[in-house]
């Protein structure tokens, strides 16, 4: 069973990246029909892993293998199972969806805007099919530069800060990882094949450890408290394009992470340390509630709200059932939808005011009624309504939590208010109201582009919130048989 | 007398002998058509190479030959080193060619001291006995001061050019005081029969470890380790720049070599002994390199930090080959091919880096600050995408070189059981991390100071795009590059 879908998910948008860059900025309409025609491209290649999965089985499929580095037995080996194939499509999608939001406001080095994302896109999608160690390895670190270009070279008047910030706190992660896969190299026989660690025997000492570096490197990323403080500096000096790659894929790299290597290779010391993980997870939700709260910046208030959302993830993650585990993983797609419209709705108003901060506005249904709609309806997704997406995945992972300890589903239930009152307390301020100043009045509604952007994402949301079963459906194996590996010790 | 002479086989020394003959040639050119036509002496140096190239192909057989009664050693390992350090030379004077032109040092001197500096690099790289390996050193190190001091109305080249020679003729000292020492503990100064010697152990202990670590700093003066750095950042500094990338290449293929003919090849039994040492020289020299590169402002002296603290990482993977004590051929080969890998890997960025600032430099300017960087993007988009991957890939970030490099180092260092030490120096990368980063900010995220037009040559361009080019394809296809170290280590060992 050798396809070539998974390779063309990753090399399309890389590949169809070169002649964007080659165009330059000058020829603007060339460009971005360009990067639009490789970002669909690349977007439909992904559709058949989707049509041709099979949902009856956990292991991998459309799996791809060539050696790549025969000294260290690296291999370039790329798969999917049902917890990875739905993130290479949501990735996909976004990309899309970015290259359409940067079609008009991004004026400075347009070509190197678009070439960017869709390089990014492409390894975030090895990322997520990458199933040998070191290919994994080197798509993670990968990504990081494009992403720090595009928060340096368009981001906002702290940019510079913010890039680096985020570039040596993710490095900071990895570089631990980095160790422990070498190690898990060594000691596996010398194997970088992540199936086979997950068949290795591991001592409860080194358990501990690899999962420590692990834990790092996901923790930095997904990102969970206490070391989240480069997301709100990114995500509000990011322009809107990398906010949304940000907040859509790679926080789910994190959380990815810990399903694809945490649970799996070390299931003892995942088990040992989850209460660790389950508090600082609902202090992400508690804690970082009550810091949106109050934020001023609009932005920043979706920053915070997608880290405790995060928190909800990673403790779906560890407590140990299947409703928490698949909650987790429906809650990080409709995340990405979400938190993606979230910050394409403050891109929309940011490009016609060039403010993010609350108090700015006010009102904004008098003159966008469209766009306010719209706005209001994710809104609504970002708090949990039902019939949303946002409320599948976290009542999955409340009643798997209230499974696990009720006083642990109480706490996180609490989200469900929280959440509620950050985000509607800024729509009420921001779009709700008296018309709030002269800017606010001269305001136009959204036009046929951005429409056709936050539509599809609304379509997805609702859909998602209405019928989650295809997205559940191909989860199950796969879930099922990461249960069985968790639940077997490695002693 | 005379009917004891056995004619040395030659054969084995034919590049070192073409390039010497040349060389003479190169003088006697410069003489006569010196004043009028200078492209002569450059384009015969070139030549030069390329026949020494010609010659190191067609002579390897694989197999390790001996001549000069035991002295030079021609194997599969010398010549990949040569090979690589031809085309450090050759990349070096493509470079350099304009900007020694600009400032009218391209002299007929300036070819024949880099080919001298090449013959001894050659010397050492083929050195089979103590001798040989002085010998090469010196006549390496004595075309390199003059090389340094070739601009001799620039003060501070000559004060660099100074501060190198009576640092260097201390290490040359103290490399010839161990190498007595070990003479007197083994009565050998072959490396294979002080290998014997120690491997028999009838040995004073005492006087070889005593002169192993005069050895060893000698050694390390060469790499340009913590403590014995401290020439690095003023020679760098100091030198014109197509004299520091020089420097800061080819010479580091034959410091490994040197490091490992002494090390590896006559001492490795006391691998445990010279193993601790050079765990706190590579500890210190990750960590002050990539500290002190942080606080420069001059992109040379940014760049001879950095140079301290690669060698450091390299260093860790030629420790990595014993483990406690024990040998097993596996581990060993893994270690030294991985710092091989790690020297051809650096040798390559480091070209790149340097010629990035030889292209930004132009006649009466010199871009060696960092602030001549910013910018560079809208000046010239290729070039900043260059000097982004050189950038990248010195600090280790996939998908370059120099991560495969570190990655093959941290590999061998975790092997030999040095995981701590593993994590420390990761976390020292990113330390390091931050002033590539820092770079790269300058030349995507400012606008630019310096907004002339970039003047530099074609060849120049055209070199640089195939140095920075090449850094990311040997990153995506790493394998190559990987199993001709290891083959040429374990066909050599």
């Amino acid at each position: 069973m050798n396809s070539q879908l998974l390779s063309l998910a990753v090399w399309v948008p890389i590949l169809g990246a070169v002649p964007v860059f080659w165009i330059g900025s000058e020829r603007r309409t060339l460009v971005r029909w360009l990067s639009l025609v490789v970002a669909v491209a690349g977007f439909l290649v992904t559709i058949p892993l989707y049509t041709g999965f099979d949902t009856s089985t956990a292991g991998m499929q459309f799996v791809e293998q060539t050696p790549w580095i025969t000294r260290f037995n690296v291999q370039y080996l790329l798969g999917v199972d049902g917890i990875s194939m739905p993130f290479i499509l949501l990735n996909s999608l976004i990309t899309v969806l970015v290259v359409l939001a940067g079609w008009e406001v991004i004026e400075d080095k347009q070509a190197q805007y678009m070439g960017a994302f869709l390089v990014m896109s492409g390894l975030m999608n090895g990322i997520f099919c990458a199933l040998d160690g070191v290919l994994f390895y080197v798509f993670f670190e990968a990504s990081l530069i494009p992403m720090y270009i595009i928060i340096g070279a368009w981001g906002g008047p702290n940019r510079v800060y913010a890039a680096i910030k985020f570039f040596l706190y993710t490095l900071l992660g990895s570089l631990l990882m980095l160790v422990a896969l070498i190690w898990l190299f060594l000691e596996s026989g010398g194997s970088f094949n992540i199936l086979d660690w997950h068949q290795m025997r591991i001592g409860m000492g080194p358990q501990i450890l690899i999962f420590i570096a692990f834990l790092v490197s996901f923790a930095v990323k997904v990102p969970m408290w206490p070391v989240h403080t480069w997301l709100p500096d990114a995500h509000v000096e990011a322009p809107t394009g990398g906010s949304v790659v940000l907040a859509a894929i790679a926080l789910k790299l994190g959380a990815y992470g810990f399903v694809r290597f945490s649970l799996p290779i070390v299931p003892d010391a995942s088990h040992h340390l989850a209460p660790l993980i389950v508090a600082l997870s609902l202090i992400a939700v508690i804690y970082i509630g009550f810091v949106a709260l109050v934020q001023t910046d609009m932005k920043k208030l979706i920053a915070y709200s997608s880290i405790s959302h995060m928190g909800f993830v990673t403790l779906g993650f560890f407590i140990f059932n299947q409703i928490g585990i698949e909650g987790a993983l429906v809650q990080m797609i409709s995340h990405g939808f979400v938190s993606a419209a979230m910050f394409l709705c403050v891109g929309v108003m940011y490009d016609r005011m060039h403010s993010r901060m609350i108090a700015d506005y006010g009102g904004v249904v008098n003159t966008m009624p469209k766009f306010a709609a719209l706005f209001v309806f994710f809104a609504m997704a970002n708090s949990g309504l039902p019939a949303t997406s946002g409320f599948v995945g976290e009542f999955m992972v409340i009643l798997g939590a209230i499974k696990f300890n009720f006083w642990v589903g109480f706490a996180a239930a609490t989200t469900l208010i929280l959440g509620a009152a950050y985000t509607l307390w800024m729509i009420k301020r921001v779009v709700f109201g008296e018309v709030g100043n002269a800017h606010v009045a001269e305001l136009k509604d959204i036009g046929s582009r951005e429409f056709l952007v936050l539509g599809l994402l609304a379509a997805c949301v609702l859909a998602m919130g209405v019928y989650p079963f295809p997205f559940t459906e191909v989860m199950h194996a796969s879930v099922d048989n990461l249960l069985k590996h968790v639940a077997a010790s490695k002693l | 007398m005379l009917n004891n002479f056995v004619m040395p086989d030659l054969y084995p020394a034919a590049p070192e002998i073409f390039l010497l003959l040349m060389s003479f040639l190169v003088l006697f050119v410069d003489l006569v058509f010196g004043a009028t036509h200078r492209w002569m002496a450059a384009m015969l140096t070139v030549i030069t190479l390329l026949g020494c190239a010609a010659i190191t192909l067609v002579t390897s057989d694989g197999q390790t030959t001996l001549t000069f009664s035991n002295m030079f050693v021609d194997d599969l390992l010398s010549d990949f080193l040569k090979l690589m350090t031809y085309l450090a030379v050759i990349m070096m004077l493509v470079y350099s060619r304009q900007y020694m032109a600009d400032r009218g040092l391209d002299k007929g001197e300036f070819y024949v001291l880099v080919l001298y500096a090449t013959l001894g690099m050659m010397v050492m790289i083929s050195a089979a006995n103590f001798l040989t390996m002085y010998l090469g050193l010196e006549l390496m190190s004595l075309s390199l001061y003059g090389l340094v001091a070739i601009d001799r109305d620039s003060p501070r080249a000559t004060e660099a050019a100074m501060k190198y020679f009576v640092l260097g003729a201390l290490a040359s000292g103290l490399l010839l005081y161990g190498m007595s020492m070990i003479y007197g503990a083994t009565g050998s100064l072959e490396i294979g029969g002080v290998a014997q010697a120690l491997y028999h152990g009838q040995s004073e202990k005492s006087v070889l470890v005593f002169g192993l670590v005069f050895l060893v700093s000698g050694v390390a003066f060469k790499l340009g380790l913590v403590p014995f750095h401290m020439w690095i950042p003023d020679v760098y500094h100091g030198a014109p720049t197509a004299v520091t990338m020089f420097i800061g290449s080819a010479p580091k293929l034959a410091a490994f070599a040197m490091a490992l003919r002494l090390l590896v090849y006559a001492l490795f039994g006391l691998a445990v002994d010279w193993q601790k040492m050079l765990l706190i020289m590579a500890l210190l020299s990750i960590g002050l390199g990539n500290l002190a590169a942080i606080a420069q402002t001059n992109i040379k002296r940014m760049l001879a930090y950095s140079a301290i603290s690669h060698m450091g990482y390299m260093v860790l993977g030629l420790m990595s080959g014993v483990v406690g004590g024990q040998v097993d051929a596996f581990t060993a080969v893994n270690a030294y091919s991985s710092a091989l890998y790690y020297t051809v890997a650096y040798v390559l960025m480091s070209l790149g880096a340097f010629g990035m600032v030889l292209l930004l430099s132009r006649a009466g300017y010199e871009a060696e600050n960092l602030e001549d960087f910013k910018g560079l993007n809208k000046r010239s988009p290729w070039f900043a995408a260059m000097m982004l991957i050189i950038m990248f890939s010195m600090a280790g970030i996939p998908f370059f070189i120099g991560f495969f490099a570190k990655f093959a180092v941290l590999l061998a260092a975790i092997k030999a059981g040095y995981t701590a030490v593993a994590v420390i120096a990761v976390m020292f990368s990113l330390v390091g991390a931050f002033y590539y980063l820092r770079v790269v900010k300058l030349m995507y995220f400012d606008t630019p100071v310096d907004s002339a037009p970039i003047t530099a040559g074609a060849d120049l361009r055209l070199l640089l795009s195939l140095n920075g080019l090449a850094v990311a394809a040997f990153g995506l296809f790493p394998d190559l590059v990987m199993m001709v170290c290891t083959t040429a280590l374990m066909r050599s060992l």
